[in-house]
């Protein structure tokens, strides 16, 4: 199985990332050479072997839901790109 | 005689007996920056005037007979995706160029309070993703013993700056390997702990189930002495490990008669280097002088290692670099085309093609329809990479074998063919999948370029593999040698 520049298109859209013609063309035959690489793991059985999930042996991990400080305004704003009346500011999302 | 041939202990000494000051071995660093620096490019960002400010503090604080933490005065450089409180850090990447922490990674902290000074923030490969330091967005750093070849990645920086004699120590991060293969390109301690031992709070994450942050150092002791600092239970890191922290020196005895060593055929076999595995085979047979036995093992899913690793790391990666939106920090990009151009164009333009591969690769992995072939099947198998060191360990008490298959190779040779590059990771990744620690330390040069040997051991066992090193250490010269520079 390989993939095409479109599937590159597809994933570069749930990624958040526009390419360039040339970036898809190189990502597309780099993506191919290193998942024909990875089809090595569908050899190995894995039946009835567990996914690792965490390396050590911990299980859920709990704190008292305690008010503590937070950030003051400006530190959570400082270094944002664009602010206003102590806010974050993006583009207009509703018309 | 310069203060860089000093152990960190001895430079604790001589500070007590009033033989040096805090100041004088930060002058002693940032005269070494100015002087070497244009050449090793390690250094993204020089914290000059407060490393000063530090260094009379300190001073004021020994002579007044105030209690003196464990990293006394020692001028430390930081891996710069570990976030300091006021001093720049930028991954090494565009998107975090006029990026200012507000608040300190625990590490930092806790260099902090063991009161180290912070000398600036070291150069990397962008977020952490590489194996040569080639993907900083402000230049490869040059490997010391020959600057037309890579230092190693992606704690590139924090090898170079400690082999070349800029810094005491320094602070690295190692998720498939970037602690541990630089300090062997570099000729120098490079020790990657327990999956947890050391806080990953404040640390910018790339893949967050096997990052660690770990120490690079001239000596195995200097390992142990950082290591004594940064180790211990975080609860703002919720991987963190609530174990009891031995004392590490202590461990140091040089007595490693009866140790049983396993050796993976699969550690020197086809890939790696004749000149390397002689080098190693070589260390083997120091140890062997001391009292330690070892014996052929076999760890059968080595070669799944560094598909399992990437597919991994970079499911992680994407998911983790997804908060690089433009909004909050980072790189805006704001051509006029609404909220979704915002995400698309911050992104592409912040992030540099490594990071993209990554991202892309992870998503990929990750995406409806592959998450079954790709992401759950290389947790599974990482699961039977995890019991092969399970079963390895039952009957011997460290593993060995080289860190990299070769030394460090040219700048550019490898960088248009990211496979190959991946596969130079091959001996380091399958501790990280693990979560076991490790260290690399110097054993030998080959044509003139340092040789690094690894030591695996058990989960949260860092005083058995730092005995074994410090053993080593003892009756060799190589952590000696220092790079013409």
């Amino acid at each position: 199985m390989s993939i095409t520049v479109k599937d590159v298109q597809h994933v570069a859209g749930l990624a958040r990332l526009q390419l360039s013609p040339e970036e898809e063309a190189m990502i597309t035959e780099q993506m191919n050479a290193i998942l024909q690489y990875a089809e090595k793991l569908s050899g190995l059985d894995t039946e009835g072997v567990q996914p690792t999930t965490h390396v050590l042996h911990v299980s859920n991990v709990m704190r008292e839901d305690v008010v503590k400080e937070s950030l003051s305004l400006e530190e959570a704003l400082l270094n944002a790109p664009e602010e206003e009346d102590g806010q974050f500011k993006v583009p207009a999302v509703l018309e | 005689m310069s203060l860089f041939q000093y152990r960190l202990s001895e430079l604790h000494n001589m500070l007590h007996a009033g033989q040096t000051s805090v100041s004088e071995l930060t002058e002693e660093s940032l005269s070494a920056i100015a002087r070497l620096d244009d050449k090793v490019n390690a250094f993204l960002t020089l914290n000059e005037d407060g490393a000063r400010a530090d260094a009379r503090t300190l001073d004021d604080k020994l002579a007044s007979g105030v209690s003196r933490g464990l990293l006394f005065g020692l001028p430390a450089g930081i891996k710069d995706n570990i976030v300091t409180k006021g001093l720049r850090t930028t991954c090494a990447s565009r998107f975090l160029d006029n990026y200012q922490p507000i608040y300190d990674a625990t590490v930092a902290a806790k260099l902090r309070q063991a009161d180290a000074v912070t000398i600036g923030k070291l150069n990397m490969d962008e977020f952490a993703m590489g194996g040569s330091n080639e993907n900083s967005a402000y230049g490869a750093v040059r490997n010391p013993w020959d600057l037309e070849r890579v230092p190693g990645g992606s704690s590139g920086g924090s090898a170079a700056a400690v082999a070349a004699g800029e810094v005491f120590f320094a602070l690295g991060s190692d998720t498939g390997g970037s602690i541990r293969q630089p300090a062997s390109y570099c000729g120098v301690v490079g020790l990657k702990p327990t999956y947890g031992l050391v806080s990953r709070y404040g640390l910018v994450a790339f893949a967050s189930s096997l990052d660690q942050i770990g120490p690079l150092t001239r000596t195995v002791e200097d390992s142990a002495y950082v290591l004594q600092a940064i180790a211990g239970y975080d609860a703002q890191d919720s991987t963190s490990a609530k174990v009891d922290i031995p004392d590490y020196l202590s461990a140091l005895t040089g007595d490693i008669k009866g140790l049983r060593i396993a050796v993976p055929k699969e550690y020197l076999g086809e890939g790696v280097d004749a000149s390397v595995r002689e080098t190693v085979l070589s260390a083997l047979k120091v140890l062997e002088d001391l009292g330690a036995v070892w014996e052929e093992v076999s760890l059968p899913h080595t070669e799944y290692a560094v598909a399992t690793y990437y597919l991994l790391a970079s499911s992680e990666a994407s998911s983790n670099l997804a908060r690089f939106d433009g909004v909050r920090y980072g790189v805006r990009v704001d051509e006029g085309g609404g909220l979704l151009d915002l995400y698309l164009n911050s992104r592409s333009r912040g992030f540099g093609p490594e990071v993209k591969r990554r991202i892309m690769l992870g998503t990929y992995a990750l995406s409806s329809g592959y998450y079954d072939a790709y992401y759950l099947k290389a947790q599974k198998v990482r699961t039977l990479i995890k019991q092969d060191f399970d079963e390895v360990f039952k009957k011997y008490d460290v593993v060995i074998g080289p860190t990299a298959p070769t030394t460090a190779f040219k700048l550019g040779s490898q960088t248009e063919d990211p496979l190959t590059m991946y596969l130079n990771d091959i001996l380091t990744i399958p501790v990280n999948l693990a979560g076991i620690p490790a260290v690399s330390i110097p054993c030998g040069f080959a044509e003139g370029l340092p040789v690094g040997l690894q030591i695996i051991g058990k989960e949260f066992d860092e005083s058995t593999v730092l005995r074994v090193a410090h053993a080593y250490e003892q009756h060799t010269d190589y952590h000696k040698q220092r790079p013409q520079l």
